[in-house]
């Protein structure tokens, strides 16, 4: 049994299979609250089922603080991946570690309990306890990332580095993780400012209202950055994993790094008086940013191609295709990042183009649909991105392999896409004539999402039966490191 | 194989997702009891405003209808203000004047100066009234319906013929939620099915493979029977009905620096959260759609 705990809670590969359980099994228990899901009578009878206690002025809370706890899993999967992948003091991978263990856990557990079961507040104090914790790995990550320590100058030119040696690539982690940190405070602040007496709202409800205040303001400040902040250090850690080097990496950190501090700085500027010019500065920053995760596209595709068709002498188009779709697991999340753009980026951009023209001649709860949908596409776009790094974790091969990661790959498109259809149904249909297009598209996201979580409940299960066996896989990962695993 | 069994099982979902809908279906007729014609009074005093609850206070007393507008009186008024010059046709729709707002220049505002605006579409196939180029007249079935596809501007000069007005909206939200609690629902603090009209509420006339939600007759949900369907009183502790569900109803502010109207008492259209009595909803005033009424209110 200590073994087994070892594992779980000490070595990466466990506490990353822990923190996907808990965001899988949360997922899969409160997804059947909303929706389709609630058509169909099945929200009734969970609740009664589980004896929750939904008042319904308390529903926005309930929704932040159910966000949140999944967030926070997610950030410490990012986090584990990162005190893997990167040098760093013993010291500090171990507490930045346990904190955020701890931290995710407590909000998790005692947020969900607070917020779906009555209202016990020694559950409320344990959650914010947990988030606390959870800031303060962030700090100790922060530090342990100091990148100006000659113990961790990057010595091989291959890579991006100053000339005296600074590791541009760890630069840019930093920079995430100092901007990460800060950026919390714009929801840490407002959060006990609306908390007290359960004030909350949510930001796409109140986004047309000309007057908000500052602290309405930060709120939709770090709701926006935080996703943007996770996605570009997946984009790190994914680059990191593939081992992401050369001239494109010479010329994508240092935008990523640009990106990210532009980025930041037009996000917190929307709390201060530059709230009339931030979205340009966002813009600016996010510019950056993603032409830095374009250079690891192509680099990663580069290489998927020059690897699969290395022994033929002059490979033709078909066999360059064929090589580069030969491992999903390594294709799929740079595909995930361009497709991406048609989900989120290019949207986002036309809505703020023709905001007026279009978006805000219809009511504002048809362009909240666009608001929420975008951003759960993003959310799930990264979920399957950390999904495809695992799939790689596990060891899969050979049809497994390519199973595993076809399906995830597709099956999430096909519900992102339907989203993204639905999204913007208004500007091809009429309400009264939507219905079969709106019951096909709920189909599509159903299946796409629903069969995406039995895949992950199999791999979870597979995963609890191994813990079963006293040499199990479990026994092998228990020392790996990531950083090992490294593509060559 | 697997291919062909993919490719077909997408192509049926396309197929499925084109098919046409049927605007003219019938709907069932049932007679509700309820007077469209009658008002409710809401006495001065304080009550609790918004998902804060905190207390509010309207110092005078006023009236609102039990109902929202039906089609029949609707259609009346349309031919009756389009008969007197009030209103005019303009092209595909029906236009009446609007002294304008104060442009105050804010970011996202629109100018609203004096014109002439819409009022309704004159050619818009989910209306549930007909224009043969100089009558009205109510589609068949459709009589004691509430009125939808009627801007804001049609709203506000409905009202306004008649010597009445739009609501506020906290006057709307007094006349939803009563002065004893702080409910979220003009009934109490649960929702059903049997409530109200919402998205896939399963009322009588809901067909969700094909056209979807459809509104029901004003005052619907008033305890009683129709054949198989059973209903819950769900009328406002002031006796006002379908202040949740069935259309979203106009409310007559014009706050500064927005032209935005406000919507409020979710709809058919929209799931049991957004019936909830403080939930807000804006439009441009020029908006109209199917799920979208309104009813009056006026000085004792």
């Amino acid at each position: 049994m200590a073994k087994r705990l070892n594992y779980l809670f000490r070595s990466t590969k466990g506490l990353i299979l822990v923190a996907i359980a808990m965001i899988g099994l949360e997922t899969a228990m409160f997804g059947m609250l909303s929706g389709p899901m609630a058509e169909w009578g099945v929200r009734d009878f969970v609740v009664r089922v589980l004896k929750m206690d939904l008042v319904q002025a308390e529903r926005e809370g309930r929704i932040i603080i159910l966000y949140h706890s999944i967030a926070m899993a997610v950030v410490a999967i990012e986090t584990y991946m990162i005190t893997s992948l990167l040098k760093m003091k013993e010291f500090y991978k171990l507490a930045v570690r346990v904190l955020i263990t701890v931290g995710y856990l407590l909000a998790m557990v005692f947020g969900m309990g607070f917020a779906y079961w009555g209202h016990n507040w020694a559950f409320h104090g344990l959650y914010i306890a947990g988030l606390t914790l959870i800031f303060f790995a962030g700090v100790l990550l922060t530090i342990a990332l100091w990148p100006w320590n000659k113990e961790y100058y990057q010595t091989d030119k291959a890579y991006s580095r100053t000339k005296k040696g600074v590791d541009v690539e760890r630069v840019a982690f930093f920079a995430a993780a100092l901007t990460t940190v800060i950026s919390a405070l714009f929801g840490a602040i407002p959060g006990s400012f609306f908390g007290n007496g359960f004030e909350v709202f949510l930001a796409e409800n109140i986004i047309r209202y000309p007057e908000k205040t500052t602290m309405e303001y930060s709120v939709i400040g770090h709701l926006h950055i935080m996703l943007a902040l996770i996605a570009i250090m997946i984009t790190l850690i994914v680059g990191r994993w593939l081992n992401f080097k050369g001239i494109l990496h010479k010329i994508a950190m240092p935008l990523i790094i640009l990106g990210t501090i532009v980025l930041n700085l037009g996000v917190w500027g929307v709390a201060t008086p530059l709230e009339p010019i931030a979205h340009m500065i966002i813009y600016v920053g996010a510019t950056p940013a993603m032409l830095g995760a374009l250079m690891l596209v192509i680099f990663t595709w580069d290489k998927l191609i020059r690897e699969g068709v290395a022994g033929i002498k002059k490979p033709n188009g078909w066999q360059k295709l064929k090589a580069l779709l030969r491992d999903p697991l390594r294709f799929g999340p740079m595909w995930q990042m361009v497709f991406m753009n048609f989900t989120t980026s290019f949207i986002g951009i036309f809505m703020a183009v023709r905001l007026d023209e279009i978006f805000r001649v219809w009511p504002a709860r048809e362009e909240r649909i666009e608001l929420t949908g975008h951003w759960h596409v993003l959310s799930a776009i990264i979920a399957t991105i950390i999904l495809l790094y695992y799939g790689d974790m596990l060891g899969l091969k050979g049809k497994l392999r390519k199973i595993y990661g076809w399906t995830i790959i597709i099956l999430s498109d096909l519900a992102c896409g339907a989203v993204t259809i639905f999204e913007m149904k208004r500007l091809f249909i009429g309400e009264a004539v939507q219905q079969p297009l709106v019951n096909t598209l709920m189909l599509l996201m159903d299946f796409g999402l629903g069969m995406l979580l039995v895949v992950l409940a199999m791999v979870m299960i597979w995963r609890l039966v191994d813990l079963f066996k006293k040499k199990g896989r479990w026994t092998e990962e228990v020392e790996h490191e990531l950083s090992a695993e490294v593509n060559k | 194989m697997k291919c062909t069994l993919w490719t077909s099982i997408l192509i049926l979902a396309l197929l499925v997702a084109c098919a046409p809908v049927n605007l003219n279906a019938p709907a069932p007729i049932f007679d509700t009891g309820v007077d469209p014609d009658s008002w409710a009074t809401i006495p001065a005093g304080t009550f609790l405003q918004g998902q804060a609850a905190k207390p509010a206070s309207i110092d005078y007393d006023y009236e609102m209808m039990v109902t929202d507008v039906t089609l029949g009186q609707y259609v009346g008024f349309l031919n009756e203000a389009l008969a007197s010059g009030t209103l005019k046709v303009d092209g595909d729709k029906i236009v009446g004047p609007y002294p304008g707002d104060e442009f105050r220049g804010v970011k996202h505002e629109v100018r609203i100066e004096a014109g002439d605006y819409i009022i309704v579409p004159t050619d818009d196939p989910s209306s549930r009234f007909t224009f043969d180029g100089a009558r009205f007249m109510v589609k068949a079935t459709w009589e004691n319906q509430p009125m939808t596809n009627v801007s804001w501007f049609g709203a506000w000069t409905y009202c306004g013929y008649y010597g009445w007005r739009l609501p506020t909206e906290l006057e709307w939200e007094k006349a939803a939620r009563g002065s004893g609690d702080d409910r979220p629902f003009p009934w109490g603090y649960d929702i059903t099915r049997n409530n109200a009209n919402f998205y896939t509420s399963r009322d009588p006339f809901e067909n969700m493979a094909s056209f979807g939600s459809r509104t029901t007759p004003v005052g619907f949900y008033n305890g009683q029977v129709y054949g198989d369907y059973t209903t819950l009183n769900s009328a406002s502790p002031y006796g006002l009905y379908d202040m949740a569900g069935n259309v979203w109803q106009w409310t007559g502010d014009v706050y500064e620096g927005m032209h935005y109207r406000f919507l409020r008492g979710g709809s058919k259209d929209t799931y049991d959260m957004d019936l909830r009595i403080w939930v807000r909803n804006n439009a441009t005033p020029t908006y109209f759609s199917p799920g979208v009424g309104f009813r009056c209110a006026r000085n004792p």
